[in-house]
């Protein structure tokens, strides 16, 4: 049962720190763009219409839930994308498809009937 | 019936099926116009859908709930925002109370349902977003994360609040 991988792979607490660190757009525009490249926290900052502080508390969220890591480099903070942690709600997202996947079977079914 | 394909963003976490179905646009429009057949698809065998109410007009509301093994209930509701039959349905869908009103916890999921005619069979494309199209992560989230604070050996309705995003 795909939900019993789930509760197999993940802790409570990680979830909660994932999804937490999910809900919020500055975040994922963050994780989209460290994946990509790697930013200083002053440089994430002159992107958004938000302080210095507010940027570095997105990136503490984000470091909690495994999803950048955070590196010091001289006076700057490099941040980057983290794999793993990507690859864990590239999981949860296999989960939900194959919800839709049983559905799109299930339909399948009731149509053979005629 | 063939799943074309899946498109899934690990980081926008947005999911579109594609699957193909041996049987006439008219007839695929029937699972989703027919709360009777509706029922029969969109909960898993284990947690069997009841669709009570189903208004199937624009701005109309369909309230279910899903039966779980030990007989608990998780309930449900949507709200069909678009219908242009039999090719094209929108609609919200977001977890609800015992009474069937909208608990507003947990977030709203919005799909969008479009069906191509190819003759004998139907494509159907479905895409699954969050309210603002972003944030489907969001009610996956909520969702599995609601599932987990339940009691170990609880695993089934961890697997309805799965099928209610």
């Amino acid at each position: 049962m795909y939900n019993q991988m789930v509760v197999d792979q993940f802790s409570e607490t990680e979830l909660d720190r994932l999804f937490q660190a999910f809900a919020d757009s500055t975040r994922r525009d963050i994780v989209r763009r460290v994946t990509v490249a790697d930013y200083s926290v002053s440089g994430l900052a002159v992107l958004y219409a938000m302080s210095f502080a507010a940027v570095q508390k997105h990136v503490a969220v984000l470091e909690r839930a495994s999803l950048v890591t955070k590196e010091k480099r001289g006076r700057e903070q490099i941040v980057r994308g983290n794999h793993e942690g990507l690859q864990k709600a590239r999981r949860l997202l296999d989960e939900y498809e194959q919800i839709w996947r049983q559905r799109a079977a299930r339909m399948a079914d009731i149509l053979a009937e005629g | 019936m063939t799943v074309i394909s899946t498109d899934k963003n690990p980081e926008a976490l947005s999911l579109t099926l594609v699957a193909e179905f041996d049987a006439g646009v008219e007839r695929v429009w029937q699972l989703f116009e027919d709360p009777r057949q509706l029922e029969r698809w969109w909960g898993p065998p284990t947690y069997p859908a009841t669709f009570y109410r189903h208004e199937f007009v624009p701005g109309g509301a369909a309230k279910y709930y899903m039966t779980g093994p030990e007989g608990q209930k998780a309930h449900g509701w949507w709200e069909f925002t678009s219908i242009d039959a039999p090719r094209q349905l929108e609609f919200n869908d977001g977890f609800a109370d015992s009474d069937g009103n909208p608990t507003g916890e947990l977030g709203i999921s919005h799909a969008t349902v479009d069906l191509e005619s190819l003759g004998q069979r139907t494509r159907m494309t479905i895409q699954s977003t969050f309210e603002s199209e972003e944030q489907l992560e969001q009610i996956m989230a909520m969702g599995m994360e609601e599932g987990l604070k339940q009691a170990v050996g609880q695993i089934d309705s961890i697997l309805a609040q799965h099928a209610n995003a």
